[in-house]
């Protein structure tokens, strides 16, 4: 593995990579301002347009990769990057189920472009949203729309150990009661956190309103007994086939309950 | 006769995926393309069919630099749909939110993103190894405009406090003033780094741009106001299709907005700065006095310069906000769906982004349309380029396209933002 050599020791490469996504995920590096030279100083940072044009070639040690599969094109790139990374960790909803822009398997594409575009004319997308594991072998998932950065921080630094990330797979719910906030639902606001996965910190609860599942699902969700209980509350099917259908709509366990809701 | 063509594949320290193009013969720059190809996403097409109350939530994911720009832009365009205004201190508190991103965005761009342009270094890391104080200093202000958009938004990046109007919940005094503190010594970090962005070398280039902005009659202008140029323009929100189009041009793949029968415009620090700088404090105006900046900056160049200006009155406007701050009785006020159409339009960091929705009685969105700032600066962009690449010809290929890229960053570009407007067809497996 090539590695460059500063102060006698050899520095891991870091690479980022950006596929179809809103730059959030790659952000929450830069957002790291009390850790980013602290980390500047333990890895290379030798692939990162976002933050600098100075560019390294592979092979990279670690390759963090945000956003989805859209084009042509980027199934091809995603291919190279996994050839030139030994780990390769995907950064957010996008990169991990395919994001918002996979709404677009639900609907005809055409009928999309038409909306947005007046006269198409180049080829350069596909009719799916996909996410890089359905592309290329992944060595951790980190969930989120947008991930937590302590998380990031975490799963950069177990990579570097050779250890495992220390990340929960445990729901909202046990978030809200470290927290100490009241169940929203008790309170009788339908809320998705009991079937997502934690790393939020359970903000929506703590800011009166229910979770809508931006994390994706959590391990082993029972969706089905949630989404009665949100029909309990009032809930139309079409709200339950809206909120699983959102940020994470292509996670096998929502995908499956959204399809067993609707209008 | 000479003509060759310069190529950038990779434009580094933007938001977002693009490639530049100068096409030169005879000693002119011809043509200058900035190439995107961000993939685009079509949030026009899949907001049909959701529920007015989960637009903030989606549109937030547009971008995740400027979220608070797209959340704020929907929320007023979903209020004046139903007629509904939102007053008091929940105005107040949305523009203090909108001062937080101003801070971070700006400081991003400045410190991590710009900054190493002038100074000539491939990023602001390797900046820090002669500059460490002020990217501790950039990386200070960030930590504060994220603190102000965590504690209003729940969290930096894609805040989710944020509903058509008002908020899910309220702060108290007490949080407030705890980030009171940390903005004053913000102030403080912004007035020095304003210092030091106006001792960089700036070329000397300028265009008789066509500036667009918001104007408010008592504020530098964030959430409301009027959309007004320095030529003639000067119309409600509503109306910005009167005056503007959206034009698909031959050598690009993106549309370009235009002023109908004019051409190119500008959106961002800039035009707000040259149509709003009597709304901006005495203290604010004597800073950029000082930094050399007269009341019209024409420079793309020394929009740094103007940016910096404006992290100082976010600065300043957020501590005056905190200063006036009284929880209000309600976290919202109440929005009824109904059948109707709604418009939008705040400033963006980047410039001003214009919404507009039409809904069904219940509320679903049957029709969604948003032009982001970055789209509607592409094609000053590109005029900028033939300009700044034309005197450097007799210049070698990389001293050319150096200063190219630093031109095109001097917009701050969001391609996130801008790649719903590629012009596309499709591939079908």
């Amino acid at each position: 593995m090539e590695s460059s050599a500063v102060d006698g020791r050899k520095r891991p490469l870091l690479a980022v990579w950006k596929f179809a996504s809103c730059d959030g995920c790659q952000l929450s590096l830069l957002d790291c301002e009390d850790e980013l030279l602290t980390l500047a100083g333990a890895v290379k940072i030798a692939n990162f347009l976002e933050a600098s044009s100075a560019v390294e070639d592979g092979p990279y040690d670690l390759s963090l990769v945000e956003g989805s599969i859209t084009t042509e094109h980027d199934v091809q790139r995603i291919r190279e990057v996994r050839r030139q990374s030994k780990h390769l960790v995907t950064i957010g909803a996008c990169a991990t189920h395919g994001g918002i822009q996979a709404l677009r398997n639900f609907a005809d594409i055409g009928d999309f472009v038409a909306v947005v575009y007046a006269t198409p004319q180049y080829i350069s997308t596909l009719a799916t949203s996909t996410p890089i594991s359905a592309h290329v072998a992944v060595d951790f998932e980190l969930q989120g729309c947008p991930i937590n950065k302590a998380q990031l921080v975490e799963v950069i630094s177990a990579f570097l150990a050779g250890r495992k990330p220390a990340i929960a797979a445990h729901s909202v719910c046990i978030e809200c009661k470290q927290r100490g906030t009241v169940c929203v639902m008790v309170q009788g606001m339908p809320c998705l956190g009991p079937v997502t996965h934690a790393g939020c910190g359970a903000i929506c609860p703590s800011c009166r309103r229910g979770c809508y599942g931006c994390y994706g699902p959590m391990e082993t969700p029972n969706t089905a007994a949630l989404a009665r209980e949100w029909r309990a509350l009032g809930a139309t099917p079409r709200d339950v086939q809206r909120v699983f259908r959102t940020f994470n709509a292509m996670a096998e366990p929502f995908l499956q309950e959204s399809n067993a809701h609707g209008d | 006769m000479a003509t060759k063509t310069i190529r950038v594949d990779f434009l580094a320290r933007i938001e977002g995926e693009a490639a530049l193009d100068l096409h030169v013969a005879d000693g002119q720059v011809v043509t200058a393309q900035l190439n995107i190809f961000e993939p685009p996403r079509f949030f026009e097409a899949l907001l049909r069919g959701r529920g007015y109350a989960e637009i903030p939530d989606i549109v937030a994911r547009i971008c995740g630099i400027c979220p608070v720009a797209y959340q704020m832009g929907a929320v007023h365009a979903i209020e004046n749909a139903v007629g509904v205004a939102v007053g008091g201190q929940l105005r107040a508190l949305r523009r203090l939110i909108y001062c937080g991103e101003w801070i971070e965005s700006h400081a991003l761009h400045v410190v991590m993103l710009h900054a190493p342009d002038f100074l000539g270094y491939p990023d602001a890391i390797a900046m820090a190894c002669d500059h460490g104080d002020m990217v501790r200093n950039g990386l200070a202000l960030k930590k504060t405009g994220n603190e102000l958009i965590r504690i209003l938004g729940g969290r930096e990046i894609h805040p989710v406090n944020v509903k058509p109007g008002g908020f899910y919940r309220v702060p108290q005094r007490a949080e407030l003033e705890q980030v009171a503190e940390n903005l004053k010594q913000a102030t403080e970090n912004a007035i020095g780094l304003l210092r030091w962005v106006a001792t960089f070398r700036f070329p000397e280039f300028e265009r008789d741009y066509e500036f667009v902005a918001l104007r408010h009659p008592d504020e530098y202008p964030l959430n409301e106001g009027r959309i007004v140029s320095n030529r003639d323009i000067d119309i409600a929100i509503a109306d910005y299709t009167s005056q503007f189009e959206e034009r698909h041009v031959a050598h690009s793949t993106a549309l370009h907005a235009v002023v109908k029968r004019r051409g190119a415009y500008l959106v961002g620090p800039l035009a707000r700065y040259a149509l709003n700088f009597d709304r901006l404090p005495a203290s604010v105006q004597a800073l950029a006095v000082a930094a050399g900046l007269g009341p019209v900056c024409r420079n793309p160049f020394r929009s740094i310069i103007v940016r910096a200006v404006e992290i100082v009155y976010a600065c300043e406007e957020a501590l005056r906000i905190i200063a006036d701050y009284e929880p209000p009785d309600a976290a919202a006020v109440p929005v009824e769906p109904s059948a109707g159409t709604g418009f939008g339009c705040t400033e963006a960091p980047r410039g001003i982004c214009w919404h507009r929705y039409e809904f069904d009685a219940d509320g679903t969105v049957r029709a969604a349309r948003i032009v982001p700032p970055t789209s509607q600066n592409q094609p000053s962009i590109e005029a900028d380029l033939v300009g700044v690449a034309t005197p450097l010809l007799d210049q070698s290929d990389d001293v050319i396209r150096s200063r190219c890229e630093q031109s095109i960053r001097n917009y701050d570009p969001c391609i996130s933002c801008s790649a719903h407007f590629l012009k596309l067809a499709v591939h079908r497996s």
